[in-house]
């Protein structure tokens, strides 16, 4: 096969949030950089964040504080973040939201003409004390502005894109590192080898995994698909957000600052149930624990509507304005996806699949981590990831609303500065092995020569079986038996995917050629979080389990880490935070 | 409603000399969800070689803008139940077609960089540059934009003139800038207006603002454009 060779400083897999932030600084830096992106950059899932970013401005409560800010993070992440990864985000959140601001962002005002804060689950000042308002917001569309700004600045800073091109998979070097990265032009079917002295994974969630998700059609997981081939570990891949308002039935997401602006939960009887399960917090309550109260309520039998199994999201107390002018954006989806207006009814809901607080490990500069025999961190030459597909890990078990958008640009911008002192200190290429070219290539020429012969089903079936075993037995509840049965069942659809057969062989615009190839990275994430989750035989943030519900912090005070081989190791989490004292492991509070 | 004739043009430029239309039949209770773009997935599983471009699903993206029964919108918040029996759909007019709904944008978002679609400003403040409720509120309508093509292939003007008429896509992104309080190229992104086809083309025939799935009023701002330029000349 003829493959073109184009040579790069950098390459940035990914044009979200995270991507975008990166290339920025790289494109800064004089350096030859590029950014490859199977979508058009602003179509990128980013555009659909609606709640905020969270940084402690104290716009509007007078004074909050970034080490709160951390505290609550902590805490959220129900121990199982990394406290130097948390202190760094939480430390430089205000400059980085100052900013985007800068850039253009068209934030929402306050009355003294500053960016507007609103309250989120989980979010506290004076160390759990009193309430706070800590979420920057664009109305709530606030993922749609910051992605648009970010590309702003990029077409501002002529940065390079390869707009619509499909990364495949990373070549390793000959000493074990990367040495960049095969993709594929979609509007052409042409491959290329993209090599680069460093490659910036930033392919955002997985959350197709699962049949109902609030993630677009995009989230298939492949950055982890490609680190896993490559030999390397993910890390904490049990960790699923179910958030607990998606729109019943459809999956869009209902964004917890609507909570934020006052709206509630109630089940069948009309109660507000949330103020039963948590007194203080209430509806605010991290994600995790009040996706497992609707569900215990759908349960006990007090789901609504005529099979009982969703709960209602109240709003119609709330000002018409507040509901015009800070809720735009959930009101249209209410409209079109629920057939609901807002103003005048409640919005059906339900917990659904929608952030992956597992990925490839990396260190707080963005540099992808794998170990020694001796399970000690080793740093991949040449390999960054930032954003959902990176665990550094600030979001542990659980991760707090509007810390994404916080993440993806803190450690889009820590990456893309690493790289570009490396790349500035001579950092050279390294020598790419044929060896794994070759297996690199093999991928996409099984598919394109699959066959429709007995005992081979066209691939999107075997992807929608997959979907159904993840939505069944990986959600709010586990247990050991199900995921056992749920394991067995996708080991055997593993080798089903190889043998799925690819029905359009078109060199231009083949879609089905790059759902084929996503297919390959989705049945991988599904099969880690199988092995990760049964692993894990405690009760710690999203993870759940009905066979063993404590946290058990004598056992599982580690991450956990898989390999495609399913293997599992611990790591560390790290309790050094380098400005402050470290937070002591303890109960969460409700 | 549950039986649905979906009539799609179909191009493949590896085996077709010209587009063909091409007749699904489908029972909408045979696939989860409601919307246009629900239907077009359900056909792609049993027809591979079916081409188009989605993300989100929800309309926030701008991938799926198509033209449906004649007019342009986004197959993602189509509801199947508000059409007809019959519903033909089409890539975006105007644009060179890759393959089935899929059209080259090229044209499109040089027009949409050539307005500098970025805020010009080098101070560099310690905190946030205050901007009040009001100032804000003028970015309302204008911001949200998703850049899905729709208004400015359904534009007579850009039809007619698609390298020298920006288009309302363009125009409402230069509007969105000249709008900012915190803008300070006003003078300049007004003179790179000045020219007889870039701005002028627009014949307010509101096509734009009756095709935006998101609601926004690209012949208002195309509007609010002219005026400064008239204010200014005075
Ligand atoms: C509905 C919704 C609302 C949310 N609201 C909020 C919120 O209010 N606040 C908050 O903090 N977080 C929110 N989140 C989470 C947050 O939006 C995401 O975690 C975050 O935007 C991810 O950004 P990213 O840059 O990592 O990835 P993405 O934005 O998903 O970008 C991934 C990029 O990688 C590219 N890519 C992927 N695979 C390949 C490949 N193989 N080849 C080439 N390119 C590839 C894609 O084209 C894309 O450009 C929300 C999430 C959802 C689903
Ligand atoms: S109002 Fe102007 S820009 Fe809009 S469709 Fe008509 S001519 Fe085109
Ligand atoms: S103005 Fe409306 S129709 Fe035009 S590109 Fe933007 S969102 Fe699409
Ligand atoms: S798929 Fe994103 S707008 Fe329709």
């Amino acid at each position: 096969m003829d493959l073109k060779t184009l040579k790069y400083d950098a390459i940035i897999v990914g044009g979200g949030g995270a991507g975008l932030r990166a290339a920025l600084q790289l494109s800064k830096s004089g350096k030859k950089v590029a950014v490859v992106s199977k979508v058009f950059p602003t179509r990128s899932h980013t555009v659909a964040a609606q709640g905020g970013i969270n940084a402690a401005l104290g716009n509007r409560d007078g004074e909050d504080d970034w080490r709160y800010h951390m505290y609550d993070t902590v805490m959220g992440a129900d121990f199982l973040g990394d406290q130097d990864a948390i202190e760094y985000m939480c430390q430089h959140a205000p400059a980085t939201v100052l900013e985007l601001e800068h850039m253009g962002m068209p934030f929402t005002r306050d009355e003294n003409g500053k960016i507007y804060q609103r309250a989120f689950g989980g979010q506290t000042r004076e160390y759990g004390k009193k309430n706070v308002h800590r979420t920057c917001a664009a109305a709530d569309r606030t993922g749609h502005a910051l992605l648009h700004t970010l590309y702003q600045q990029n077409v501002k800073a002529k940065s390079h894109f390869f707009s619509e091109w499909y990364a495949l998979d990373l070549v390793k070097s000959e000493t074990g590192g990367v040495s960049g990265v095969i993709v594929e032009c979609i509007e052409t079917g042409e491959l290329n080898f993209l090599q680069s002295k460093a490659v910036i994974l930033a392919t955002g969630g997985a959350g197709q995994i699962y049949k109902t998700t609030t993630n677009a059609y995009t989230c298939t997981g492949d950055g982890l698909g490609m680190v896993l081939r490559a030999g390397f570990p993910i890390q904490d891949m049990e960790m699923w957000q179910i958030h607990p308002t998606g729109i019943y039935g459809v999956g869009s997401l209902i964004s917890e600052g609507t909570r934020g602006e006052g709206a509630y939960l109630i089940n069948s009887e009309g109660e507000r149930y949330m103020e039963r399960y948590s007194p203080n917090k209430k509806d605010l309550d991290c994600r995790d624990v009040v996706s497992r109260c609707s569900i215990q309520e759908i349960q006990e039998g007090r789901g609504c509507g005529p099979n009982k199994d969703y709960v209602l999201l109240r709003l119609d107390h709330l000002p018409k304005e507040v509901i015009e002018k800070r809720l735009p954006g959930i009101t249209e989806l209410a409209r079109t996806f629920a057939g609901v207006d807002p103003e005048k009814e409640p919005i059906p809901v339900i917990p659904t699949a929608h952030y992956m607080m597992g990925g490839i490990p990396t260190n707080k500069y963005g540099q992808a981590l794998t170990t020694d025999k001796n399970g000690n961190d080793v740093i991949i030459d040449g390999l960054y990831a930032a954003g959902e597909c990176a665990c550094v890990s600030v979001h542990g078990a659980n991760r707090l609303g509007a810390n994404s958008l916080l993440d993806i640009v803190v450690f889009g911008r820590a990456s893309g500065m690493h790289l570009e002192e490396d790349l500035k200190d001579g950092k050279p290429f390294s020598k790419p092995s044929e060896e794994d070219i070759g297996r690199c290539l093999s991928r996409y020429e099984r598919w394109m020569s699959s066959t429709d012969q007995s005992g081979s089903e066209p691939f999107a079936e075997v992807r929608s079986d997959m979907q159904q075993i993840m939505m069944d037995y990986f959600g709010v509840f586990r247990d050991g038996k199900g995921m056992q049965e749920a394991m067995d069942k996708l080991l055997a659809i593993r080798p089903r995917v190889q043998k799925a057969y690819l029905g359009d062989k078109s060199k231009t615009f083949n879609t089905s050629l790059v759902e084929a190839l996503e297919l390959d990275n989705m049945i991988e994430v599904a099969i880690a979080t199988a092995y990760s989750a049964l692993y894990r035989e405690e009760s710690r943030g999203a993870h759940s389990r009905i066979d063993f519900t404590e946290r058990d912090d004598k056992k599982f005070l580690h991450h956990s880490l898989y390999f495609i081989d399913g293997r599992l190791e611990k790591r560390e989490i790290n309790m050094k935070p380098e400005l402050v004292e470290p937070f002591e492991l303890r109960e969460r509070e409700h | 409603m549950s039986k649905k004739v979906i009539s799609v043009q179909r191009f493949n430029p590896e085996t077709d000399k010209k587009p063909y239309m091409q007749e699904y039949q489908i029972d909408t209770n045979d696939f989860h969800g409601t919307m246009l773009l629900d239907a077009l997935e359900h056909i792609k599983t049993m027809d591979q070689t079916l081409t188009f471009r989605r993300s989100c699903g929800e309309g926030v993206c701008g991938s799926d803008g198509v033209n449906i029964n004649g007019k342009n919108g986004l197959a993602c918040i189509t509801d199947l139940r508000k059409l007809p029996k019959t519903i033909k759909v089409r890539p975006l007019p105007a644009f060179p077609i890759v393959r089935d709904l899929v059209v080259d944008m090229e044209q499109f978002y040089s027009h949409y960089e050539s307005v500098e679609p970025y805020l010009q400003n080098d101070d560099e403040p310690a905190t946030e540059r205050i901007q009040s409720i009001d100032e804000r509120a003028k970015l309302d309508g204008l911001y949200e934009c998703i850049l899905c093509a729709c208004c400015t292939t359904s534009c007579p003007s850009f039809w007619w003139n698609p390298d020298k008429f920006l288009g309302p896509a363009a125009l409402l992104w230069a509007y969105r800038f000249v709008a900012d309080s915190r803008d300070t190229a006003t003078e300049k992104r007004l003179d790179q207006l000045e020219d007889l086809f870039k701005l002028f083309r627009c014949r307010t025939i509101m096509n734009c603002a009756d095709v935006c799935p998101k609601g926004l009023n690209p012949t208002q701002a195309i509007g609010h454009l002219r005026d400064e330029m008239i204010d200014r000349a005075i």
